[in-house]
């Protein structure tokens, strides 16, 4: 069944040590409102398994869907580049609602970004970046969003915080 | 799961021939697609409630489809597929498997009788019109496109796209 691909390494980003015992990528858009839904119950599970999970997320923008998805992404990548993807990335699911260009600018300008940074995300610079995720995430079998996976396997089960954890703890 | 009755779709055969409404006053015959792959994504209904769902998430796919045509099959009837199609900004075909009701699917082994619907079930038909892959998911899990990329990777035809 659905594998990753490509498995996780150096390029992606990381929260947790990459050889933790559980190591979980969100395929996600920062729009979707399920990928919303999913964003505290992830940082709950973040903070009850410490250092034996390592979380992961790539850019799964459903543009047809979501205007501003893309967009999004692509900001947080440029936010990658000046070491600051993780603020950008909570920033832009704790203010979902305010997606459109404007409000990335001021994200972005509380980030740190400078002016050439701005425009060179406006401009496109960041969207390859944003494309080979999402078409490692049509390969590795996404089915949705968000979609998880867990040590490599999608997971369809529910993403509530209990349930993970409770997941996680058994695998251990 | 149901028991699934034999599926006269099988790998290796030709694929059934059917010719279904595609709009209101347009219909769209398997055979018209000969030339190129063809992808079969038979659905139970439009207006899935999650917003990454099976029909939209192929929609975002079609640039990674390449040559290939993809279609989608439901018992819905031609208005609701040209309104879902529209509110979702759908850039392929829907067909109304409406009347009589699930016909295609049942040709193609994939109807539920229990509820009334299409299974969630995918075909790779080749440019020949030759069944070369299928696959029936559980109704609940969204099977994604990973298994048909490969399933188009390894049709004998040059593909276009990446």
């Amino acid at each position: 069944m659905s594998e990753l691909k490509p498995p996780v390494g150096p390029d992606d980003h990381t929260q947790g040590p990459l050889d933790a015992p559980i190591v979980l990528v969100e395929y996600g858009d920062y729009e979707c409102p399920y990928c919303g839904e999913a964003y505290p119950e992830l940082k709950a599970v973040q903070k009850a398994m410490g250092d034996s999970l390592c979380f992961v997320f790539r850019n799964f923008p459903l543009s047809q869907a979501h205007p501003h998805a893309a967009r999004a992404a692509e900001f947080a990548e440029a936010a990658a580049t000046i070491g600051r993807f993780w603020e950008m990335h909570d920033m832009l699911y704790e203010n979902q609602s305010a997606l459109d260009d404007r409000s990335l600018i001021g994200y972005a300008t509380q980030l740190g970004f400078d002016q050439a940074l701005i425009e060179s995300a406006l401009r496109g610079d960041f969207s390859t970046r944003v494309r080979r995720d999402f078409a490692s995430g049509v390969r590795s079998g996404v089915n949705g969003t968000p979609s998880l996976f867990v040590n490599g396997r999608r997971y369809d089960g529910p993403r509530d915080a209990d349930s993970l954890i409770d997941l996680f703890e058994r695998g251990k | 799961m149901t028991n699934l009755p034999a599926s006269s779709a099988a790998v290796g055969q030709a694929a059934p021939e059917f010719t279904l409404p595609s709009a209101p006053g347009r219909n769209l015959s398997l055979s018209e697609l000969r030339g190129h792959p063809v992808v079969l994504v038979f659905y139970p209904a439009d207006w899935s409630p999650v917003c990454g769902d099976q029909v939209a998430l192929y929609n975002e796919m079609l640039p990674v489809f390449g040559d290939a045509r993809i279609v989608g099959i439901s018992v819905d009837g031609v208005w609701s597929h040209a309104a879902f199609a529209r509110d979702r900004k759908l850039g392929f075909p829907l067909l109304a498997d409406f009347e009589p009701k699930g016909e295609v699917a049942r040709r193609y082994g994939v109807y539920d009788a229990g509820s009334g619907t299409a299974e969630r079930a995918l075909f790779v038909i080749d440019a020949d019109g030759v069944v070369r892959w299928q696959y029936v998911s559980p109704i609940d899990v969204n099977p994604g496109a990973d298994g048909i990329l490969e399933a188009l990777d390894q049709l004998p035809h040059e593909r276009s796209g990446s």
